[in-house]
């Protein structure tokens, strides 16, 4: 989130799609009826009326995987009916900037299209410069090849009657949406959009969020109190973890994993750390050698010196991946399912049910050689050995079940949606053998650097590896805390500024370094465990002086404390809040210092465009650094019902799309005619690993089921309560049937398209089995960010017994 | 400060707002309080199952949101966890889930020892945590050293394994998944994967 929960309610309208709060989040929903009372609009795009929709102001639903026609006309009705925040536009996007001859989109193709790779040429999409090597720029947005202009061309196509007969959303409560959100480009109006799976899980999921990210800028939207784009955040500590870099290309706070070609620190440092794009560009992340260099300090300690490249040689280094296709879950499930992966870790995860195309992935468990859970349950991905139809005998994998510690048992920080980083105590001590997953880490990496004291191929990065956090066993969870945070690691002084003592914590990251003296473990935690003690840790509600709900003294939030990122943008170049009834920050002139919220860095108001996270320090309306495209573009889902009636592209040409296995199967209207989405209820979560076996939870919602509108079902004699088979080109399950009005039949190109919904909660292991939702998904994965398009695939529905 | 003077300081509940008091008194025993003053009897409500117990505060293990979350506990048990009245986000309510989280601590079905199965085994073995780490580290160790790539066929330095891989993080706090992190890439790993994605 660019906000946070409680800011919901500073907005003036807040737009819901692809996310469920009322479901999926359910206590958020305390903030947006406070807003309602208080006059603020709701509105709820889904392809399903549900209980989100049931407190909306306006309700539009829409087919799944069409957001970008649906928010591309939204961007086409602000822009011809001028609702953009003009002077934000002008000075904090980079409308004004001159695009090169080079782009250009035909057919639902931009330039640069390599049909055989299926990549673009990205260099096509290039600035025009000027002399010095800046982009040009037309402040009047006049030029006919200024982005403003560009992107004005884009949308034109989407105009509410195209977008209608896509998404199949009544043009009534279409326009009524177009007309109530973009009332918020007023400069003391706020509109936040709020998201989640919904949003992102499709083959072109990164540009739906892009599109949203494109209508919050031209309404001046991003960086004001009740604004932003804001993902809701579906675990307790998604946002934390994926901060720790517990992804396949990346380090902690962010930082890119090295490649191949990266022969050493140095041009490892110079391809990732950005060059500022123009003099007015404060290109935060210039300072990223400071950044890696503390990090790999932290790791390696003394054994990193200027010497040895900081041990940067100890850092794995990216190839091409599985097939080529990198080394995310997808390729993760090929790869196992090839035999290329013999040993698998699943902490708190259980891929046998929550993974795509989950068919595939428990064939492919069965291949490994070893595998070890740490978890508070025996899941489906525990004991898939022994799942229905499965032959032990045959499986050859050795399985290990760690039994962890549920939150209570143990102390650390978790991260919600709105970054802030709260401490939770320990109440108990852990149960029976359970032990917290940080000792079970430390306890490996003990018993690995035992491993590797006599021998072993390349030991040093184990047994140089700095790993000091206590008794074996008996991790001090705050000694990790001040490792993430840093300190200094000599004596440290600063020309006109002040100095540190070897030892000290680091108080923020404008004070790490990259000659060594400084180490930290990620750079955007530190300030947060500084000489002041634990900041996570805080329970202080005063709420800062523009009482906008910020509550900066409880808690901890990163960057710096920072509530709303971003939020340079909420202030003119003289720092004055566009919106003063709801200032964020502003320049007090008189004792030269922000007041509000931490600033996006500390330098007075005036040239230094407020997006300082970016190389161009401007909002991207047009961006040539996503592989599918610099302006989003309408595609049909992989599996669609449909032709793509804007082009002849039918699907993101760039989408990872597997057909290597006989798991890789794909569907046609025709066998498949029905549109179906997966979605979650209140009282479960995720998996049901833990939900399923918790008696309260699963006597409230004890059975898998299959949601159908009551017109599908009654064509198909289906009533509630029925035994259904649902199948897909992957396979087929058996639910309960629940026949409801909330799914509608859908008007598309003069067809009837109807959408079923299945929550994919149940799994064969818990208290009340059934059947996995995700047998029936596909391994597609988002051209950007190879998330798999779970939320929309094509299926078939019969009761069962019939032929 | 020791764990329960820090406990006591942290459940501490901050200054109550005229508005949480007057919600304090819509729920639970002050409501039950009120009725029997009001109607002059003895009270006749039983004594609260969290009277003298130990106050903890933590915050909701589920979504994220991020609620706040009092823990009770007597004698190392956990009796009661409900909404924690003074986080300004959650403001005392919880949903289902939340409600129901003392049974993710209280649970029969919880997984209390080391459980291991033997290639091509039929059921579970208990096994202590001594052998499983021990165990673990050799697997580890044999898989690494049989697929570490030190460098490319072009001579590129890679120093990784392919041959293992490490999913989940997103309920793990984070300092644990941050030594999580360090420890897998010093093994060399480069398939590592999270929720973010499912």
């Amino acid at each position: 989130m660019t906000n946070h929960w409680v800011d919901m309610v500073n907005a003036d309208v807040v737009l819901i799609m692809g996310g469920n709060p009322a479901e999926d989040h359910p206590i958020s929903m305390n903030w947006l009826a406070r807003a309602k009372e208080r006059g603020t609009y709701i509105l709820h795009v889904d392809p399903r009326f549900n209980r989100t929709s049931s407190i909306a102001d306006v309700f539009a639903k829409l087919r799944s995987g069409t957001d970008i026609a649906f928010v591309g006309g939204m961007i086409n009705y602000a822009l011809e009916h001028n609702r953009i925040q003009e002077e934000y536009v002008r000075e904090y996007t980079n409308a004004s900037w001159i695009v090169g001859d080079g782009y250009g989109l035909s057919d639902g193709l931009f330039s640069g299209f390599d049909a055989k790779s299926r990549k673009y040429d990205r260099t096509q999409w290039a600035y025009a410069l000027d002399g010095k090597g800046e982009p040009k720029r037309d402040p009047t947005l006049k030029h006919p090849r200024s982005v403003f202009q560009l992107l004005k061309q884009h949308f034109s196509r989407y105009d509410a009657e195209a977008v209608c007969r896509i998404t199949g959303t009544p043009k009534e409560s279409y326009l009524r949406i177009c007309d109530l959100y973009t009332s918020t480009f007023a400069p003391d109006r706020a509109g936040t959009w709020l998201y989640a799976m919904g949003t992102a899980q499709h083959s072109h999921g990164t540009q739906n969020i892009r599109s949203y990210a494109i209508l919050q800028l031209l309404l001046g939207n991003i960086g004001v109190a009740g604004g932003g784009v804001n993902a809701m955040r579906g675990e307790s500590n998604v946002q934390g973890s994926t901060d720790q870099g517990l992804n396949w290309d990346g380090l902690p706070g962010y930082l890119k994993l090295p490649a191949e070609a990266d022969g050493d620190l140095k041009a490892y440092l110079k391809r990732v750390t950005p060059v500022a794009a123009n003099s007015a560009s404060a290109n935060w992340m210039q300072n990223t050698p400071k950044y890696v260099v503390s990090l790999l300090k932290a790791w390696w300690g003394d054994h990193a010196t200027s010497d040895n490249d900081f041990a940067f040689s100890y850092l794995p280094k990216l190839g091409g991946g599985f097939q080529g296709q990198g080394y995310s879950f997808l390729p993760l499930t090929h790869a196992m399912l090839a035999g290329d992966v013999k040993g698998l870790f699943c902490f708190g995860q259980n891929p046998a049910v929550g993974g795509a195309n989950a068919r595939l992935i428990r064939s492919g468990l069965d291949k490994l050689e070893w595998m070890v859970v740490a978890d508070l349950f025996e899941h489906e991905t525990a004991g898939f050995w022994k799942r229905p139809g499965a032959d032990p005998a045959k499986i050859p994998t050795e399985v290990f079940v760690l039994p962890a510690c549920s939150g209570v048992e143990k102390e650390g920080s978790i991260v919600n949606s709105g970054r802030w980083a709260q401490w939770r105590h320990r109440a108990v001590k852990p149960i029976a053998d359970c032990r917290p997953d940080l000792d079970i880490v430390d306890g490996l990496a003990h018993a690995l650097k035992r491993a590797y004291e006599k021998d072993g191929v390349f030991p040093d990065p184990i047994r140089d590896l700095a790993w000091d956090y206590g008794h074996e066993h008996e991790a001090d969870p705050h000694r990790v805390a001040r490792e993430m945070n840093g300190r200094f690691l000599i004596d440290v002084s600063n020309k006109d500024g002040p100095s540190f003592a070897a030892g000290k914590q680091v108080p923020g990251f404008a004070q790490l370094r990259d000659d060594g003296s400084t180490m930290s473990g990620n750079w955007i935690y530190c300030g947060g465990y500084t000489e002041d003690g634990n900041l996570a840790a805080r329970r202080d509600v005063t709420d800062a002086p523009n009482n906008i709900g910020l509550h900066p003294k409880w808690a901890w939030t990163w960057p710096m404390n920072r509530r709303i990122l971003y939020n340079r943008a909420s202030v003119n170049r003289k720092g004055e809040p566009f919106n003063p009834r709801k200032w964020v920050i502003r320049w007090n002139a008189a004792e030269k210092k922000w007041e509000g919220d931490v600033p996006d860095g500390g330098m007075p108001p005036g040239e230094t465009n407020p997006f300082i996270m970016l190389a161009s320090g401007v909002g991207q309306l047009f961006s040539p650094d996503l592989v599918d495209g610099p302006f989003p573009e309408h595609y049909e889902p992989i599996e669609s019902p449909v032709k793509n009636s804007f082009s002849k592209t039918q699907s993101n040409p760039c989408a990872q799309v597997w057909k290597s296995t006989e798991f890789d199967r794909y569907g046609t209207p025709d066998e498949f005619p029905i549109v179906a989405t997966t979605y979650r209820v209140s009282e479960h979560w995720q998996t049901g690993a833990m939900s399923r076996n918790m008696p309260w939870l699963v006597g409230l919602v004890p059975n898998a089921f299959v949601e159908i509108g009551t017109g599908l079902a009654k064509d198909l004699g289906i009533k509630s309560s029925d035994r259904v088979i649902v199948s897909s080109a992957r396979g087929s399950i058996e639910v309960y049937a629940l026949v409801t009005e909330r799914f509608q039949p859908f008007f598309i190109e003069g067809n009837i398209i109807h959408e079923i919904g299945l929550p994919w909660h149940w799994g064969y292991a818990g208290i009340v089995p059934g059947d996995i939702a995700n047998d029936l998904t596909a391994s597609v994965g988002d051209a950007n960010s190879a998330i798999p398009e779970t939320k929309v695939f094509l299926c078939n529905i019969k009761k069962k017994g019939l032929v | 400060m020791n764990d329960d003077e820090k406990r006591a300081v942290d459940a501490a509940p901050p200054e109550p707002t005229r508005r949480q008091f007057l919600k304090g008194l819509t729920t639970g025993a002050a409501a039950l309080g009120a009725l029997s003053q009001t109607e002059g009897c003895a009270p006749v409500a039983p004594a609260l199952k969290t009277a003298g117990a130990t106050n903890t505060t933590t915050v909701c293990p589920f979504c994220g949101v991020g609620c706040g979350q009092v823990v009770s506990t007597r004698s190392d048990h956990v009796v009661n966890i409900e909404g924690d009245p003074g986080h300004p986000v959650s403001e005392g309510t919880l949903c289902s889930k939340g409600a129901s989280a003392i049974q993710v601590v209280n649970n029969d079905r919880r997984v209390k020892k080391v459980l291991y199965r033997a290639p091509g085994g039929k059921k579970w073995e208990e096994k202590s945590w001594d052998w499983a780490l021990e165990r673990i580290a050799a697997k580890i160790k044999e898989t690494r050293d049989k697929t570490f790539q030190t460098k490319t066929k072009d001579g590129l330095v890679v120093n990784r394994t392919e041959a293992i891989a490490c999913l989940g993080g997103s309920a793990l706090d984070n300092e644990e998944a941050y030594l999580l992190t360090k420890l897998m890439r010093a093994l060399g790993l480069v398939y590592i994967e999270h929720q973010a994605r499912l």
